[in-house]
């Protein structure tokens, strides 16, 4: 299996069926991209493959083969990605930080789709869970990197 | 959490609610296994190591490096509460050097550590005001020992020295030397006996919005959490535990066939559960998975076993059903001499379910046990001596030959202290024993719900006499519930546990004659402390009651709160800050801008020696409540980061909202429901309010921040919708309840 993430291809001697999470995780040993609920509930496992926010604990890798996969390792070099993580750090968004690698692909991924998002669309694409409840942070970290 | 009694009783080497387990047997195939029992007093191992004074050696916490950044050993462990920043503030303040130039750990076990009443663990918002004065010291007794550095490199005389951040500066003859080239020679100095602390005015640091130190790494992945351990070699474990707690596995049907699973290394029994370790934790999690199991019940009465016929439904039932008026834990004046004064009598019943934590970051733990004999492990904790303990036993160890990491937590609240069954590094322990290797287990969400420490389940049940004039001036309320503290800490005879009655006893109210009493009826869940304790729950039942006592006596909640409040300035003027802060009190329900009915509730709350008043405004449609806005004025008496503590109020608001509308653990048959966040909602973005916060400084004694911001939200969300459409929601989680109407 192939797979190209960060811009590098890597040969993967695994299950077609791997939850991409996993293979970026335990294979290629990228930990920022986290394991919360593993059913799509949460979206701490959110990556990018080409360019749309994916939850990779439900992506078979076999689904993604081919496609351009960014983890939020690779995030300051999308000058999308740059924006957004500055205004992160503006608004001091994380508390415990669990969600927020998520949370800032989501953000990039609404942000290059939409480069002035409304507030609805702000709420529309921000759907990934913070326990820490961090949510007005980030609607408003995600404003200003719209400015930005 | 205020009494900290309990940490001198913790039982000496006693197993709590264990009995059922203790050593296993080995059989061919299977480990001998012990499972975590609480830990004996850490404080011991403390006086076994020489009289130290905690909080006080320089070296145990700060090592300044040569470029004059500084590694900073924080006792308490970061979970998103901001305390690695908040320490680096305080300490930077006295030690003159910018927050930004610290780096900070956990500290590993010690008797430097024990900072809170010769105990350490990170809860009970005790993290800055058990440290403060302490992490002060220790700043300043540094700068101290530079300044004699410097005067003796220099031969100039100390007080000819002062400092810039950073750096140490002789003023008449400008020449400076960085902190980093300073810190081996100040390190063979003595520490002075006394030293000066900088003047509350001239603060830079201490209460100002200093930038956090993990900002940065937590948005773009960097951060390090327990669950991204990587050890080279290592083995991926995954547990599937019986379904009942108490269980054991009999049979594993399939055995030889998920052995043969691609990536699989080995199949393990463990008390309670069977496991799977293999090369990576998808591969483990799928095997253990398909493990076909039979469980073999435990007899029927065996301590700790939860058992078959239990469910939420009919332990809630159990607990309303109980009669009296408990043991005492607070009397004020002569409730039984006036009721019968009474012109009118409110009676309700209250009631709270068991909660799960749902922190994002999935339980997990990693162990290795190296070649000289030690066992290394990386876990979430909030109580690195206690785990330390733990985790002795389990392998067979002395306690000092157990080095515990401490990352940094995605999320806590209550979740990581020690709690028989609910953490996974036991079965870590065994497993790295059993396979010689490196292994680092992960819980899957469905296990963490099938085995995390919920809150208790709760009721209170009140009864008030309310007088001619409309003021209340009886008042009796019955906590009936379980505490955690009497669980994990033991129970004392004839003293009600303060963590069961918290938020019922010690309400500032002037109501003349009252009374709290405790019915404790034992838990059969696993419970466990959840972010703020008893406050979570009986601050709801109280505020919200209250309001029914108001309602009776024809009196507007917010004013009534005002007159009961006369003798207490304190309280007095927060209630007064929150209302200015929400524009003026006003209950409504009145029409908003966007044509929806709204209205507003308040609440007071005193958790964590820190006092708080809260607003909340709500609207009901299609069924549901929608929480616009949250005010909240806090008094924590003295302050070090407005920012986090902002931030604080928030994350506690998002989870006062979350627990007051949606959640609930539920149990049938013994076995909890909900196995994911989609059987077991929590709060989602679209259901955030928005959230206004205004921080007082009284100057009274530092309290807590981490909790206190949730217990005024609920009952204030419950007296809203009774502004609203005259329902009383006396029942958690108010998704449960079919709402009335609006009144028009
Ligand atoms: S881990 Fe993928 S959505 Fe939760
Ligand atoms: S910051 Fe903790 S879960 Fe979002």
């Amino acid at each position: 299996m192939e797979l190209t993430v960060n811009g590098k291809k890597h040969q993967l001697d695994v299950e077609a069926d791997m939850p991409l999470l996993w293979a970026i995780r335990d294979v290629l040993g990228l930990t920022g991209t986290k394991y919360g609920c593993g059913v799509a509930q949460c979206g701490a496992c959110t990556v990018l493959v080409d360019g749309v926010a994916t939850r990779s604990c439900v992506t078979p890798v076999e689904a993604v083969a081919g496609q351009a996969i960014t983890t939020i390792e690779a995030i300051e070099a999308d000058a999308v990605g740059r924006k957004v993580v500055d205004a992160w750090v503006n608004v001091q968004v994380a508390q415990c930080g669990y969600c927020q690698s998520g949370q800032v692909m989501a953000a990039t991924a609404l942000l290059k789709q939409i480069p002035k998002p409304s507030d609805a669309q702000i709420a529309e694409a921000m759907t990934n869970l913070c326990r820490c409840g961090t949510y007005n942070a980030i609607a408003a970290a995600v404003r200003q990197a719209a400015q930005a | 959490m205020n009494d900290l009694s309990f940490l001198h009783r913790l039982p000496a080497e006693k197993p709590l609610n264990l009995s059922r387990r203790g050593l296993f047997a080995a059989a061919a195939g299977t480990l001998v296994l012990g499972i975590a029992v609480p830990a004996s007093r850490p404080r011991a191992q403390a006086s076994a190591q020489g009289k130290v004074q905690p909080g006080t050696r320089i070296p145990a916490f700060l090592e300044i490096r040569p470029d004059s950044t500084v590694l900073l050993r924080s006792p308490f462990v970061e979970g998103g509460q901001g305390i690695y920043t908040a320490l680096s503030q305080i300490i930077g303040e006295e030690l003159d050097l910018e927050p930004a130039r610290f780096v900070v750990e956990t500290a590993p076990p010690g008797a430097d550590y024990l900072m809170i009443d010769g105990l350490r663990f990170t809860g009970g918002s005790f993290s800055v005001r058990s440290s403060y004065e302490a992490m002060r010291k220790l700043g300043a007794s540094a700068r101290h020992m530079l300044l004699e550095a410097a005067a003796a490199e220099w031969r100039v005389a100390r007080n000819t020295l002062t400092t810039r951040p950073g750096l140490v500066v002789h003023e008449a003859s400008g020449r400076t030397l960085p902190y980093g080239q300073l810190a081996s020679a100040a390190s063979k100095l003595k520490a002075p006996e006394t030293v000066a602390l900088r003047d509350k005015g001239q603060f830079r640091y201490i209460g100002k919005p200093v930038q956090r130190l993990d900002v940065r790494d937590k948005s773009t992945g960097q951060a390090k959490y327990a669950i991204d351990t990587q050890i080279e070699g290592m083995l991926f474990a995954a547990v599937q535990h019986s379904p009942r707690l108490g269980g054991e596995p009999a049979t594993l049907k399939n055995e030889a066939a998920i052995r043969a699973m691609p990536g699989v290394h080995s199949v393990h029994r463990l008390p309670g559960a069977v496991a799977v370790a293999a090369n990576n934790w998808w591969r483990a999690s799928k095997a253990v998975e398909a493990l076909e199991v039979e469980w073999k019940e435990p007899p029927a009465g065996t301590a700790g076993a939860m058992p078959a016929n239990f469910s939420s439904e009919s332990h809630l039932a159990h607990l309303v059903s109980r009669p009296g008026n408990g043991m005492e834990a607070e009397i004020h004046g002569n409730p039984a001499e006036a009721f019968p004064r009474a012109a009118k009598i409110v009676e309700a019943t209250y009631t709270a379910p068991h909660l799960a934590h749902g922190q994002l970051e999935p339980p997990s733990a990693t162990a290795r046990f190296n070649a000289d004999g030690s066992l290394e492990l990386w876990a979430p904790n909030q109580a690195p001596e206690f785990f330390q303990q733990a985790a002795a036993k389990v392998a067979g160890l002395a306690p000092e030959k157990v080095i515990i990491h401490s990352p940094i937590l995605g999320g806590f609240f209550g979740r990581h202290f020690l709690y028989a069954s609910a953490n996974p590094f036991p079965q870590a322990i065994l497993l790295a024993k059993a396979t010689g290797r490196t292994v680092k287990l992960v819980w899957s969400r469905e296990e963490e719900f099938l085995r995390d420490a919920v809150r208790p389940m709760a009721v209170a049940r009140f009864r008030a006499g309310i007088g001619a004039d409309g003021m209340p001036i009886a008042l009796e309320a019955v906590a009936i519930n379980e505490g955690a503290v009497g669980r994990w800490f033991g129970r004392q005879p004839n003293k009600v546990d303060s963590s069961a009655v918290e938020g019922l006893a010690e309400k500032p109210y002037a109501v003349p004659h009252r009374r709290v009493g405790h019915i404790l009826v034992d838990d059969p869940a696993v419970i466990g402390f959840w972010r703020s304790v008893g406050h979570s729950m009986n601050d709801f039942f109280f505020e919200t009651f209250f309001d029914e006592m108001a309602q009776a006596g024809g009196q507007d909640p917010y004013e009534l709160r005002l007159r009961l409040l006369a003798g207490s300035p304190r309280h007095r003027s927060l209630l007064e800050a929150v209302a200015a802060l929400s524009g003026g009190w006003k209950r409504g329900p009145f029409a908003a801008a966007d044509g929806s009915m709204r209205a507003r509730g308040v609440a007071m709350a005193s958790p964590f020696g820190s006092e708080v008043a809260t607003i909340a405004e709500v609207s009901i449609a299609g069924g549901e409540i929608t929480v616009h806005d949250v005010w909240v004025a806090i008094d924590p008496g003295s302050i070090v980061n407005p920012a986090i503590i902002e931030a604080q109020v928030q994350s506690a608001v998002a989870l006062g909202v979350s627990s007051a509308l949606l959640e609930e653990v539920v149990y049938v048959n013994g076995m909890p429901q909900a196995r994911n966040y989609d059987g077991y909602p929590i709060l989602p973005p679209t259901r955030m309010p928005k959230v206004h916060v205004r921080i007082i400084e009284s100057g009274a004694k530092m309290g807590g921040i981490g909790e206190p911001g949730l217990p005024g939200v609920p009952p204030a969300i419950a007296n809203a919708v009774a502004a609203l459409n005259g329902q009383r929601l006396r029942n958690l989680p108010f998704a449960k309840a079919k709402l009335d109407p609006v009144r028009g």
